[in-house]
């Protein structure tokens, strides 16, 4: 049996949420837009889906747009307040080390005449708030920072680049929250965010829907047209079964994450331990249960590829992942880590384990025997000359 | 400042001498209503004064239910310090630390009523004062004009220190003045008057007419949702949803167009009014505001006023539709209202409706109209009554559906 340890990735979906996916798409598959009974009944149902959303943040339903996942909600973020705002001024602050969406989001507005700077995160790969604050300038529109980086775990100071950020009036604050809902406490608006991209697959929802916590008063450029669904921010057929899914999914989440932190926490700590044991293993980031989210675990083994660490791994029934999913083919060494200031070796040999909700204690003891065997057979093989 | 207790005052409850313990006790009916969420908040009554202990439950939703009951004029966060000077200066200290925006001139108001403590009031006042002002940048003691009164009573078994006073919504308790009928059409004013009744004491229940097919589901659904808004004032609203369109084609049919709208209110007016006998309502309550469109002007009112002998009450009928609005905003209902659905009053309008009905003229033509009487009573008769409950916009039977689903 194989058991899977890449929830970072994508997350089993709870079989309540593919029950109301499927009775959803079953029953209510009349367009909301519609007037007759059925639409309304859709509309309706629509309307709960987003109150639900909105209660578990502590936002109001019209703070919430519905995508279809998170790479489009952080492009209608960060692309849709720059060309909303270029007026006020071309400039964006975000860091090195977010994912690829917000990443390449920068990249393209780079070429649309904006400005962009990416603060570099420190050894245990967080950026430092005052970093951030300092990096914006008078002609500032937007910064966006990551809450939990996909790749490390390691957890971003967003609430306190919020709260500073509320003293500069005009600068919008984007949080990338795909891998902090339901992980840890998220609460955009006590925090002082304006917009906030979440996704349902990431927390045991469907895939293909996601979305944008977009404060009351902040006004986006659409980069979808057509018939003005979501407040016109987002056209097209609102996909209801997705979106009920993506409801019972972060409703879920949100109400379990307390306890399931705690669950967590214990395993990771139990992770880290077995891996800080093992010579030739780093473990990336800190120790700390404030600056690490509990569901992943990162380290690296220099000297040895990351691929075949997870091949050995997946023999023997184990599936673990290198990078982040979205850059991991490219087999280049990650950049996350390069930021971090780790040398090539360490940069191309990261490993990530990743927890969800469906471990038990005996999973995680399996993983980490196993982990310790395979770590055991390959050490003598590791290239020669590591910094280890 | 965590709060320990709330303490409550009434308003306009004083005024009404004999019946003010009737007043009293419905109004603390209100209050224990809106506690219920809240197990270990307890109300209690000392010293003449009335007090949420809210024994470690959080202020700030127990805050926003207490500024929906009608007959509360104001309530004050209270901090609750040992009766000792050095623990008072602190608990007063910290509570003027949390004011925010940091004002720039307070005063310190204190009331002694356990006489034994050492000092006196004008004492403990200059005490609690320098002792802030020492710790405080900027700010100066005002004693005529200051932005912020901090106020600490010392009693026997403690001292009081709240300096916040929160607006409640004034008026009399719900019920106190008895029951009256809405007429409730999914405009802006209707709920607003609805609203205002409520505060004078009245209960309401509501009255819509829809007319399918020529208004839609939305239109009801939109009636309901601004009913559910109202509930949140009362615990329950009840809503009789009156399918109208029988009376208002065969009204079109055989009127003319430019009487249509008045011999419509008229209807609708009696209608209520057939409820509101078999509800015991005392009168009706509508969101005629005057000038605003051809059946408010006087003439208009007064010859549909006529169609009943309940007193109609219209709360809005002077105030300017820029006040209306940013009440409706205020009470929650604006932006329920202006969700673009037609009503039964929108649909059939003739372009040029009579300003200046004349009674004799209409009385006429609804004389000729022998099924009138007939088919109003059939509507009465025929009128969906839904219940809807403060907070129960989520438990309805579709909602039900939903919640599983969500």
């Amino acid at each position: 049996m194989l058991l899977y340890f890449d929830h970072a990735a994508s997350t089993p979906p709870d079989p309540d949420v593919v029950e109301s996916v499927s009775k959803t798409m079953q029953t209510y598959f009349g367009n909301p837009s519609a007037l007759h009974r059925m639409g309304v009944e859709a509309e309706r149902l629509l309307q709960q889906a987003r109150h639900v959303v909105a209660q578990a943040l502590q936002a109001e339903p019209q703070e919430i747009v519905f995508t279809s996942g998170g790479t489009e909600s952080i492009n209608l973020a960060l692309k849709g307040a720059a060309m909303q705002y270029k007026s006020r001024g071309r400039h964006i602050v975000t860091t090195q080390i977010e994912h690829s969406a917000g990443l390449e989001s920068c990249r393209q507005l780079e070429q649309l005449g904006f400005e962009v700077t990416y603060v570099s995160p420190d050894a245990t790969g967080a950026v430092r708030a005052e970093d951030v604050i300092a990096a914006v300038r008078d002609d500032t529109i937007l910064v966006s920072v990551m809450h939990v980086n996909n790749e490390t775990g390691r957890i971003q100071p967003v609430e306190e680049i919020g709260r500073a950020l509320r003293r500069r009036s005009g600068v919008l604050f984007h949080v990338d929250a795909v891998q902090s809902l339901g992980k840890i406490p998220v609460l955009p608006k006590s925090w002082g965010v304006d917009l906030m991209s979440v996704s349902a697959h990431k927390l045991n929802g469907p895939r293909g829907a996601g979305f944008l916590f977009c404060r009351e008063g902040v006004q986006l450029f659409p980069l979808i047209a057509g018939g003005g669904q979501e407040r016109g921010l987002r056209s097209g057929t609102e996909s209801l079964p997705l979106i009920a899914g993506m409801a019972k999914a972060v409703r879920l989440a949100v109400e379990r994450q307390p306890d399931q932190w705690k669950r967590w926490h214990e395993w990771r700590e139990w992770i880290a331990d077995t891996v800080a044991s093992l010579p030739g293993l780093h473990l990336t980031g800190t120790r700390s249960a404030d600056e690490m989210a509990p569901h992943i675990v990162h380290f690296t083994f220099p000297g040895m590829k990351a691929e075949v660490v997870i091949h050995a791994l997946e023999e023997a029934g184990i599936l673990i992942s290198t990078q982040s999913a979205c850059s991991s083919r490219a087999g280049r060494p990650s950049r996350v880590l390069k930021a971090m200031g780790m040398p090539d070796s360490f940069c191309r040999s990261g490993l990530r384990i990743s927890l969800g909700r469906e471990h038990t204690a005996d999973d995680i003891r399996t993983l980490c025997d196993r982990l310790r065997n395979v770590v055991h057979q390959l050490k003598p093989l590791a290239a020669k000359g590591d910094p280890s | 400042m965590k709060a320990d207790m709330i303490l409550i005052r009434y308003g306009e409850l004083t005024l009404k001498g004999k019946n003010r313990s009737h007043f009293e006790k419905t109004v603390v009916d209100h209050i224990r209503r809106a506690l219920q969420p809240y197990p270990a908040a307890a109300l209690i009554r000392t010293h003449g004064r009335l007090f949420v202990e809210l024994n470690g439950e959080p202020y700030e939703p127990i805050a926003e239910r207490l500024g929906k009951i009608f007959g509360l004029s104001s309530f004050s966060p209270v901090v609750r310090a040992e009766a000792d000077l050095a623990a008072m200066r602190a608990a007063a200290l910290r509570a003027m630390k949390d004011i925010q925006p940091s004002p720039a001139t307070f005063k310190v108001n204190v009331r002694r009523a356990d006489k034994r403590f050492p000092y006196d009031s004008r004492e403990l006042n200059h005490l609690i004062a320098s002792h802030v002002l020492r710790h405080m940048d900027g700010l100066k003691v005002d004693v005529h004009n200051p932005e912020v009164e901090l106020r600490v009573e010392v009693r026997e078994e403690g001292a009081y220190i709240f300096s916040e006073v929160v607006r409640g919504l004034g008026g009399f308790p719900l019920g106190t003045s008895g029951k009256a009928m809405l007429m409730l059409s999914g405009g802006i004013d209707s709920p607003v008057a609805g609203w205002m009744a409520m505060r004078r004491g009245i209960r309401l229940e509501a009255v819509h007419f829809h007319s399918y097919p020529f208004t839609s589901e939305r239109a009801k659904q939109k009636v309901i949702d601004l009913a559910y808004k109202l509930a949140e004032y009362a615990d329950e609203i009840r809503l009789h949803l009156v399918p109208f369109t029988d009376i208002q084609t065969r009204l079109k049919q055989e009127c003319p167009d430019h009487l249509l709208i008045t011999l419509m209110r008229r209807a609708m007016v009696r209608i209520t009014e057939k409820l509101a006998e078999k509800h015991r309502a005392l009168a009706i309550v509508t969101g005629e505001n005057l000038g605003q469109v051809a059946s408010q002007t006087l003439a208009s009112l007064n010859v549909i006023g006529r169609a009943a002998r309940l007193p109609i009450l219209q709360p809005l009928i002077a105030m300017d539709k820029d006040d209306i609005i940013r009440m409706a905003e205020k009470i929650g209902t604006f932006d329920i209202s202006i969700l673009p659905y037609e009503d039964c009053c929108t649909i059939f309008v003739p372009k040029h409706p009579s300003t200046n009905p004349n009674l004799r003229v209409v009385e006429r033509f609804e004389q000729r109209c022998s099924w009138l009487e007939e088919a109003m009573q059939a509507a009465a008769d025929a009128a969906e009554v839904m219940t809807l409950q403060e907070g129960g916009a989520g438990r309805t039977p579709v909602a039900a559906a939903f919640n599983e689903l969500l």
